[in-house]
């Protein structure tokens, strides 16, 4: 009986340092496990709004159990380390949408209630700059949310946008007002 | 700061209400689709975190609540528009521009 714990003891044990090995050797897991956890905390801490330990104590395992799940996952987005700099540029660039966002309520309810709809719509083609997949979808996501244009499709570097008031078809132009203001910010995030 | 809260509210159920109005004004599914997402946003936005104003015990909650809603209102307004755009729901005829025919030769260079 003894041998027979002790054994199982061993084999998880063993399974236990080939897990964290392999977490350490992959590049950037440990990373992302460390992110997941601290975004999990903190929503976490936002949802009970108590220091109780009873209360953390929960949120700390289940947090660390759902972080274990779903780091690879986080890996597979390829998002970029955090650095300081990026975390910066990140609240600036949150700061800068939402300013956008209100502009475009604006515009899109001035034009819905317009008596005549001073309305013009179309579809574009415009280029991005950017690499990485997860930057491509935030940068559609932005358009989605800025005044009346929003992301139909992308395929490489091409995006295709509904724009509806449009103001040029001329691809390069069309991508200087639609996708520039939010690119330069990206593009330093995510370089 | 409870009447705060109201009047936030208030400026996110006018949003909403324009919202609406757009999507039944608006001519056809992309232009009701723009409206139905931007004002929706904000509108949606402003209602909860107003409700989180004017009870302060459930502020951070109302804000995940709206961070949530911010990150996945896109995603569901472009999945819509990808899927009228690819059973070729027709735009409206006063549209100035459509670029969709340059945009397939893209998609057949990249496949090649």
């Amino acid at each position: 009986m003894q041998i027979l714990v002790f054994l199982y003891c061993a084999q998880f044990d063993a399974t236990l340092k080939l897990f964290f090995w392999e977490l350490h050797m992959s590049n950037g897991r440990l990373r992302g496990f460390t992110y997941l956890f601290v975004l999990l905390m903190l929503i976490w801490l936002a949802l009970t709004l108590s220091l109780d330990s009873q209360e953390l104590a929960v949120g700390f395992f289940i947090s660390i159990l759902l972080a274990l799940f779903l780091t690879k996952e986080y890996a597979d987005l390829g998002f970029p380390p955090f650095t300081p700099a990026r975390i910066l540029y990140f609240i600036f660039y949150a700061f800068v949408l939402l300013w956008e966002i209100i502009k475009a309520n604006f515009d899109v309810a001035y034009r819905v209630v317009h008596p005549k709809m001073p309305i013009k719509p179309g579809v574009v083609v415009i280029k991005t700059g950017l690499k990485s997949d997860i930057a491509k979808m935030l940068l559609a996501n932005s358009i989605t949310l800025t005044p009346g244009t929003f992301t139909l499709d992308i395929i490489g570097d091409r995006l295709l946008i509904h724009w509806i008031n449009v103001k040029t078809d001329d691809i390069d132009q069309a991508t200087r007002i639609i996708g520039e203001k939010f690119e330069k910010y990206l593009k330093v995030i995510f370089k | 700061m409870y009447i705060v809260g109201e009047i936030v509210t208030g400026i996110g159920a006018i949003f909403l209400f324009l919202g609406s109005l757009g999507i039944l004004r608006l001519p056809d599914v992309y232009n009701r689709l723009q409206a139905g997402t931007k004002c929706t946003t904000l509108g949606a936005f402003l209602t909860t975190l107003g409700v989180g104003i004017m009870e302060p015990a459930w502020f951070w909650k109302t804000l995940l609540i709206a961070l949530f809603i911010m990150a996945t209102n896109p995603i569901s307004s472009h999945a819509l528009g990808r899927a009228s755009c690819k059973s070729n729901v027709p735009l409206w005829d006063k549209s100035v521009v459509d670029k969709t025919k340059d945009f397939e030769e893209c998609r057949k260079v990249e496949e090649a």
